[in-house]
């Protein structure tokens, strides 16, 4: 039967071509492979091949002709003793979906503000008995109670071992845990990234330890790429559920390259979820509950924290769910938000406000994604007044993000604009006082807190 | 036709069935890929499409060595890996041309493919990145104490990615059973080796980091079959990684969108004419007598049906519904 040769698209985003040379002539005989012509992109010429065996029974489109749109008939192809003729007439072949107009699908305005349902629940039951934890004791206790319940999670990352941790948030887990399941890695960020994750879509639970997030620049391609994106890719087969944990943010210093908050940076990717906690409980309790999460969670601690002491319930298992904020002190005059060591500085500017007659209400976001819009918003309904508190820098920040939230879903209950206290759009200095400048200030947020309320 | 004999012709060991079966399946790839050329001429693909004409006889000489279990994963020109590794010509079409009917109901596309059934990893479309990642399924087979190994299958072009070493010294290190396969096809998308090292061959960079290794001739499935058992015999012994560079070539463009003015015509009308795969094992079949030229012609309009009924339903498998847009973001409930 003859087969019409039809004008092929050559690259993704051809529409139309120039037909610039024919290799083969009326009566040709050709096989798969062979080249029947020279085909004019916008972007090369390129050769176009046969894919079926048969005799050139008539060419259709000159060479040299313009602007041939794709999927034009440009020859015949016959079988032995068959007449070009016997082609088909040019029959409308489905229209290929590719070159379907996109289906009417009008970018829909950001989804309505869910009406604020907030939940405040106790994270533990009234009553019980706390006790006092350092923010690195909790996230040790997190790591080694979630080994101990479960043998497919594993530690792995540099001095994670034998040197009990860069940080010491790892000690004692080899001697407990052994070198099967406390894994010390040679420093190949991208290398043991990229392991870990394989690992995880394999089925197990790694906890990817960064010795802090600046050496985890040169795994990006892995956390975002490889571990966010493959349950999506996959159609839902396989994903990879993990934990990339590590200190984030400015120690003292240590300068640029040493100094930087990543939390919005993550929180833009779908596919992560993004946890900063500020207190130890959260710390312990979001820990164990990202160790359980069968997605990829970025888990950014702090390490300026890590020796802080904070009450932490004293239970054999708690965990404290994604995507609920906490408001850790109540008021009506202004809603601070923050999260991580930025909480440092809310809850201090709270105070100092508390001694002027202001009433600030203070909320931890501690996960950045999912994030729990509806405790923001109620809260702004309720103070009509909000300054965001992070020390990531300004430009693309997560208080932009939720300053842009906030007037989308709640404008008409503002009485100020948002105003987002960050640190500064400068690379971290290393001299002791343009870094403490670079820093965010517990005065800066008093001072943004006097302009939104006209103090 | 003239056909260089392969270094040595190992047919004694090889049975009619296996000879048959590697036909069969490489011949599959080849009209496969064809056709997938052809859909995208016709605007049924979209993006970037890899081919793997040329290249068949290394997956299908490596998945010879394979057994229930082992784990697969490579780049993004994978078509033929998930044929060879049984995954069904359909679903792999219809993940093509972007339709519900696909391996990832239409949102992976050529480059992003997944087979949890067939142990088949993707699929991955930045260069090397799948080297760590099978590094890591196996280093999941090794936590785990069984005796399953991974092939990471990465090209010439990939090998000089550092990840690779990265990946290679921690490999050796834990004793990792990861074969890793080095098509070596001689062309980074454009870029000849010559042009990109001064190493003379790849698989002699793993001495470094102590890992063995060998170059194989990857027009031949036989010589690649038997080096695949060596590798694997290697892996599941526990005496960790190895390196397979299987020398091949890829008789089309890089992608679809190609020029090919990095080497000749003459160039791939030479390796196809004299040291094409599917022809080596067809004149095995003939001159051995193990099939006649109807039961080759049999098996050739099996897989001329195979692949026509996989357009067919790579053509009317819906698209996606609008509302998977917003599905497998996340996986939803915790573990127990």
């Amino acid at each position: 039967m003859a087969t019409e040769i039809l004008m092929p698209a050559l690259s993704p985003t051809m529409e139309e071509g120039t037909l610039a040379k024919w290799l083969v002539k009326e009566g040709d005989t050709v096989k798969s492979g062979d080249i029947l012509a020279e085909i004019e992109t916008d972007k090369a010429t390129m050769e176009f091949e046969a894919v079926d065996e048969g005799i050139v029974g008539k060419l259709l489109i000159a060479e040299g002709t313009q602007g041939v749109k794709v999927n034009t008939p440009i020859a015949v192809l016959v079988e032995e003793g068959e007449s070009a003729d016997a082609a088909p007439a040019a029959k409308a072949e489905p229209t290929p979906a590719a070159a379907e107009a996109p289906a009417a699908a009008p970018a829909q305005a950001a989804a309505p503000a869910p009406a604020p349902v907030v939940d405040q629940s106790p994270d533990w039951p009234e009553g019980t008995p706390m006790k006092t934890m350092t923010v690195r004791e909790a996230l040790r206790e997190a790591m080694e109670e979630e080994m101990t319940r479960d043998d497919t999670v594993f530690l792995m990352g540099e001095e994670v071992g034998e040197y009990q941790g860069a940080y010491k948030i790892s000690q004692g887990l080899l001697d407990k845990f052994g070198p099967r399941r406390v894994v010390d890695t040679p420093i190949s960020e991208i290398g043991f990234a990229g392991i870990g994750t394989g690992a995880a879509m394999a089925g197990l639970r790694p906890i990817v330890e960064f010795m802090t997030f600046n050496f985890a620049m040169q795994a990006m391609d892995h956390i975002i790429n490889s571990a966010a994106k493959t349950l999506y890719m996959s159609g839902g087969q396989m994903g990879a559920p993990m934990v990339f944990r590590g200190p984030n943010g400015a120690a003292a210093r240590v300068a640029a390259q040493h100094s930087q908050d990543y939390a919005a940076w993550f929180a833009q990717i779908p596919g992560l979820k993004v946890v900063m906690p500020y207190s130890a409980a959260d710390a312990k309790g979001l820990l164990k509950q990202a160790i359980r999460d069968n997605n990829p969670v970025v888990f950014l601690e702090n390490e300026i924290l890590y020796g802080r002491s904070f009450e932490v319930p004293d239970l054999e298992d708690f965990t404290i769910p994604f995507g609920k904020a906490k408001v850790v002190r109540q008021g009506r005059d202004v809603t601070l938000v923050s999260f991580g060591i930025g909480m440092t500085h809310a809850l201090e500017a709270a105070e100092k406000l508390a001694g002027e007659g202001i009433e600030a209400e203070v909320i931890d976001l501690r996960t950045l994604r999912p994030i729990d819009y509806a405790t923001v918003i109620a809260s702004v309904q309720k103070t009509n007044r909000c300054v965001t508190v992070e020390e990531g820098f300004p430009v693309c920040s997560i208080g932009n993000h939720l300053s842009a939230y906030i007037m989308e879903n709640a404008f008409d209950y503002l009485d100020a604009p948002v105003i987002n206290c960050t640190g500064k759009d400068v690379p971290m200095p290393y001299a002791a006082n343009l870094e403490k400048h670079a820093l965010i200030t517990s005065d800066e947020v008093v001072a943004a807190v006097k302009k939104v309320t006209y103090r | 036709m003239v056909r260089k004999p392969a270094a040595k012709e190992s047919t004694s060991n090889v049975s009619r069935d296996e000879l048959l079966k590697y036909y069969r399946d490489m011949l599959l790839i080849r009209r496969f890929e064809e056709k997938a050329g052809q859909l995208y001429g016709m605007g049924l693909i979209g993006g970037f499409c890899h081919l793997y004409i040329g290249q068949e006889a290394v997956v299908v000489g490596l998945e010879a060595a394979a057994k229930e279990g082992d784990k697969r994963i490579t780049s993004y020109r994978d078509h033929g890996h998930m044929l060879a590794c049984g995954m069904e010509a359909r679903g792999v079409m219809a993940e093509l041309t972007g339709r519900s009917g696909g391996y990832s109901k239409g949102k992976g596309g050529s480059m992003h493919m997944f087979s949890r059934e067939k142990h088949f990893y993707g699929g991955h479309g930045i260069v090397a990145a799948q080297v760590p990642l099978g590094a890591g399924l196996a280093f999941a087979d090794k936590y785990r104490g069984n005796d399953n190994v991974t092939f990471a299958y990465f090209g010439d072009g990939a090998a000089n990615q550092g990840q690779v070493y990265e990946t290679y010294n921690m490999a050796e290190l834990w004793n990792l059973p990861v074969v890793f396969v080095i098509e070596n096809n001689q062309y980074a998308m454009g870029t000849s080796m010559k042009r990109s090292t001064k190493s003379t061959t790849l698989f002699g960079r793993g001495e470094a980091f102590g890992i063995k290794g060998e170059q194989v001739d990857g027009m031949d499935v036989l010589a690649v079959k038997a080096a695949a058992e060596k590798a694997v015999a290697q892996c599941r012994a526990g005496n960790g990684p190895y390196i397979l560079e299987v020398m091949t070539y890829r008789y089309r463009g890089h992608s679809m969108s190609d020029p090919a003015k990095y080497r000749t015509r003459e160039e791939v009308q030479k390796m196809r004419d004299e040291r094409d795969a599917i022809e080596h094992v067809r004149d095995l079949l003939l001159t051995g007598k193990h099939a006649s030229e109807d039961d080759l012609k049999a098996i050739d309009k099996e897989i001329k049906d195979i692949v026509n009924d996989s357009a067919e339903f790579a053509k009317e498998s819906p698209e996606p519904a609008l509302e998977e847009l917003w599905t497998d973001i996340y996986a939803e409930e915790k573990s127990a």
